[in-house]
């Protein structure tokens, strides 16, 4: 595509002022070609700004020749989000974590866009207060990437996703334009919502150069309970009888019974294996209001036949409860290496008959398929875990996840609850949206974007894309 | 490059191939990678080297693009200790630097083959060359012929990194004279520990063994220190001396094997951490497997069995005190509450915690001498965790660690405020011994 390498390098370092921050070597480009999911694309050029006049000048160097830019956090993207697919320029940002404020008048956080999601939460807490969305990767992923994939955590049943959370961006567009969306306020109804239809864009609309994000008083105490069920079905009727008995935990995480022997297996931890199902349900809020919550939500849940409710005396034993679900992943890849997560979701009354759909897919593909995850609000997880080096098993995994997608769809749910469409589920997003809805999104990906320079093969299918899940 | 010639399928099994695919790519080691904070860069990332090695393995890229990664890593494997889905990535990384050890073999200078070999072959194993060198350095800083060679800048011709080590090392004292065979007979309860003392701590840090013995004595053990040990072999094997790190094991395991001991026992971190992994020196075949699996099993650092002994403190340390880790310690032993315990089980002491503990000092075997400018990258960011809450005394497990750790606080210019000890000395001097 581009014999204009040389020249761009020379320009980035001239704009950077620093050339330990653009990268050419073997080394640099092999490690910035991957993610969290699959397949390897080298870029050209990595680059690592910490300023936004150096995202302004980098854009503008790859729209006048035309070269892709990929932005990327700490690519832990579970659907390909920070591949270059079509090589050019990698806009890594995790070096630039340098801005986190903290302005607890207005409850507050205004940051850059490398700052380790984790670190948001952990600030506030200092100021008596909370950043909700808790994504499992917290601790590891960039605010920019959250933004970017909308991501969700467990929390998410009561206090909502990224999306909520963000009151306004600084954004740099694709011919170099700094501009600013939303503000500072809770409220603001001035014009289109640009702030929401950047979050979720995936890099594919502008880059996202800062955030104002919204915090909340934290909550003085949680209290957690671990619920069994006989029957997976009656796990999905205890948590619509909960949500309706008044009550909104803070987080109601699932495990299936493949996941609860896996986890088992691995460590031991006196998990019952007789059984289908565990709910684990923690209440926030305060002692005495928990306390009482918790008496109600032992009671929905027994009488929707639960075998037993096992409550936390104290936030140690709670830490325990909460051990076999974080266990989950570490025991389930010790059956075969290679994990492919889905997040499929469907609409929460739809719970139980998607168990039953998963079951019937793992057993037409003959796949090892647990389920696990943000059952509150109908985000499961289905995890099948493959060896990536059996062509034949991995070709029936992809056959049992495309049967997955359409189950979701067709029970009225979504491909993807949190971990985004990038280039791993671009082929389905017609099955979901049907050709108008999809026709609507790239006129708006061709308004920011005309010369698709940003993060180019994503979101929107190539013609004739099919869904693969291996690396060469 | 020396790649052209190397044979693909033969590549792939001498790498830990089939370890690379139990990567899931999540980052979850990111933050805890010293090497990946400090020069903020994928490549030199836990997650960013096992694709390397698996890249190379499958020939898509050359051993000499995974060459500057490998060469700067730590090996402190807290990559290991944080991964959820327990990637073996000291296997990993031990077999890229045998490859890369082997074939740059061919390659290297005659002056870096002599200097390999003086060190790795010679000095490293020879006992008595350490103990001239011991010897040499203890008269060194008693004549205080030190101050008249740093005057005269001699040392300057020295790398610069030999000299800075040079400057730090502390006062050397000679080793005792030690119990060097099994009483007859075995008094019941008591406890029967082979101690290994290690050959760079016993030259330079001859001391801390010495008072680790006489406490390991006055809890009620018999301690032997038997004459036929030697080098444990764990710079050679970080360096791909691959050959000469087995042959040293298996001495050691032999000589040990002749012994009825209920532990062995050191004082060095580092050290430890390749006693009990000398199994992982053999192929699971080998017939040395199994004996050297039985060896590991008996090794233990001194914490861990101090900490299970009744010790007689009598003096009051009234200082405020961190510890650093060893990262061999932590993330290969798992020993992490034992030298905590007994630390705090100190009368009087105040134990400062130090804010990311377990982030590696950057000393690493001889990485602050053979990548000294990184290494320094790597202490910086460590001690600026330290300048918040300055403590009095820095408690450490390691030699290396002990003398990265003096390096780290003379920068900052905090000697005169900041003593650093090993975990043994400071519980001996508890014990007014
Ligand atoms: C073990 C594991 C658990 C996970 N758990 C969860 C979970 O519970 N919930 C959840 O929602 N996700 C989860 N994820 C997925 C992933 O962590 C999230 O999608 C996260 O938001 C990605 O952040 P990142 O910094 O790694 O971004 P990357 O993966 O590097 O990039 C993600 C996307 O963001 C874009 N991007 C990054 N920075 C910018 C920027 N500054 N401007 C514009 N675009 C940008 C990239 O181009 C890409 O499209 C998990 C992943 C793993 C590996
Ligand atoms: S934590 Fe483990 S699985 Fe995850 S990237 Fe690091 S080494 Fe790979
Ligand atoms: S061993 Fe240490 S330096 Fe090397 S990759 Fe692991 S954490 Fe990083």
């Amino acid at each position: 595509m581009n014999g204009h390498i040389e020249v761009i390098v020379e320009k980035l370092i001239e704009a950077f002022g620093d050339s330990s921050r653009v990268l050419t070597e073997v080394q640099d480009l092999y490690s910035y070609s991957f993610d969290a999911s699959f397949g390897i694309y080298k870029p050209e050029i990595i680059c690592q700004p910490i300023a936004t006049d150096e995202v302004v000048e980098l854009i503008k160097l790859a729209a006048q020749y035309k070269i892709p830019v990929v932005a990327r956090g700490t690519g832990t993207s579970l659907s390909g989000g920070p591949l270059p697919v079509k090589g050019g320029i990698v806009v890594d940002f995790s070096l630039w974590d340098t801005k986190l404020e903290i302005h607890p008048d207005d409850l507050i956080a205004v940051v850059s866009p490398g700052v380790i999601t984790s670190k948001i939460n952990d600030k506030a807490i200092e100021f008596g207060l909370m950043y909700p969305p808790d994504p499992s990767s917290a601790h590891v992923s960039t605010i920019g990437g959250n933004l970017a994939e909308n991501a969700g955590g467990p929390r998410g049943l009561k206090y909502g996703v990224t999306k909520d959370y963000v009151l306004g961006l600084e954004v740099v567009t694709a011919e170099g334009k700094v501009i600013r969306t939303g503000g500072r306020t809770m409220k603001n109804v001035t014009g289109y919502d640009l702030t929401k239809l950047i979050v979720g864009s995936e890099g594919t609309l502008c880059i996202i150069t800062e955030a104002t994000l919204r915090l909340v008083p934290r909550p003085l105490a949680t209290k957690t309970a671990m619920v069994l069920f006989d029957e997976i079905v009656d796990s999905g009727h205890a948590i619509s009888k909960v949500l309706r008995s008044g009550i909104m935990p803070a987080k109601m995480e699932i495990m299936d019974r493949h996941s609860i022997i896996a986890v088992e297996e691995y460590a031991s931890l006196g998990l019952p294996i007789d059984v289908e199902a565990i709910l684990l349900i923690e209440l926030d809020g305060h002692h005495q209001a928990i306390n009482e919550e918790m008496i109600r939500v032992e009671e929905a849940c027994m009488s929707v036949n639960a075998r037993s409710v096992i409550v936390a005396k104290d936030d140690r034993e709670a830490e325990q409860l909460w051990q076999a679900r974080r266990l989950v992943s570490p025991a389930i890849v010790k059956i075969k290496p290679t994990k492919i997560s889905e997040d499929a979701t469907v609409p929460r009354s739809k719970i139980p008959e998607m168990f039953q759909r998963l079951k019937e897919i793992r057993e037409k593909y003959n796949v090892h398929l647990v389920v696990f995850g943000h059952a509150g609000d109908g985000n499961l997880h289905p995890n099948i875990i493959a060896d990536q080096r059996d062509e034949e098993e991995m070709h029936r995994v992809e056959q049992a996840v495309e049967e997955i997608f359409e189950a979701a769809v067709s029970l009225g749910g979504t491909l993807s609850g949190e971990h985004g469409i990038g280039l791993m589920k671009s082929p389905f997003m017609e099955m979901e949206l049907g050709k108008d809805g999809l026709h609507m999104m790239k006129l708006i990906k061709d308004a920011w974007d005309p010369q698709n320079i940003l993060n180019p093969g994503k979101i929107f299918p190539e013609p004739g894309q099919r869904f693969v899940l291996r690396n060469d | 490059m020396c790649c052209a010639m190397i044979d693909e399928k033969e590549l792939r099994g001498k790498l830990a191939y089939d370890e690379t695919f139990s990567c899931v790519q999540c980052g979850y080691c990111l933050p805890a990678c010293p090497t990946y904070i400090s020069f903020g860069k994928e490549a030199h990332s836990p997650r960013g080297r096992i694709n390397l090695v698996k890249l190379a393995a499958e020939g898509k890229i050359s051993i000499h693009d995974m060459a500057n990664p490998i060469d700067l890593c730590l090996g402190c494997r807290a990559c290991e200790t944080v991964c959820p889905t327990n990637v073996e990535y000291g296997k990993i990384l031990t077999s890229a630097v045998n490859v890369l050890a082997e074939y740059r073999e061919k390659d290297r200078s005659r002056k870096e083959k002599v200097l390999r070999d003086v060190v790795f072959h010679r000095a490293l194993t020879n006992k008595n060359v350490l103990k001239l060198m011991g010897k040499g350095l203890y008269y060194f800083k008693k004549t205080k012929m030190d101050k008249v060679l740093r005057k005269s800048k001699i040392l300057n011709i020295m790398p610069q990194a030999i000299g800075r080590m040079e400057s730090i090392t502390p006062a050397v004292k000679l080793p005792l004279n030690r119990q060097n065979a099994l009483s007859a007979e075995k008094t019941r309860s008591q406890l029967r520990i082979g101690y290994f003392s290690g050959c760079v701590m016993d030259t330079i840090f001859a001391n801390v063994n010495d008072l680790a013995i006489k406490l390991l004595e006055i809890g009620g053990c018999e301690v032997v220190t038997i004459k036929e040990q030697g080098c444990c072999g764990a710079l050679q094997h970080h360096s791909g001396e691959r050959e000469l790190a087995v042959n040293l094991a298996k001495k050691n395991i032999e000589a040990f094997e002749k012994y009825e001991f209920d532990y062995i026992v050191n004082a060095i971190g580092g050290c430890g951490a390749a006693l009990v992994e000398y199994h992982h020196f053999f192929d699971e075949n080998d017939i040395w497997f199994e004996r050297a699996k039985r060896f590991s099993a008996l090794n233990k650092d001194i914490s861990v069995i101090l900490s299970k002994l009744d010790l007689p403190f009598t003096k009051s340390i009234n200082k405020n005190v961190s510890y650093q880790p060893s990262c061999h310690l932590t993330n290969v032993q798992k020993v992490i509450d034992e030298p905590l315990k007994i630390l705090k089980s100190i009368p009087g002491i105040t134990y400062i915690p130090m804010k990311q503990k377990d982030m590696c000092c950057g000393s690493a075997g001889i990485y602050n001498i053979v990548h000294h400018e990184e290494s320094m990258l790597i202490l910086d960011d460590k001690m600026a965790h330290l300048k918040n809450n300055i403590p009095e005394v820095i408690v450490t497990t390691n030699p290396g660690c002990h003398l990265q750790m003096l390096l780290g606080v003379e920068r900052e210019g905090l000697s005169d405020h900041v003593k650093v000890v090993h975990l043994v000395e400071i519980i001996a001097e508890a014990c007014e011994i």
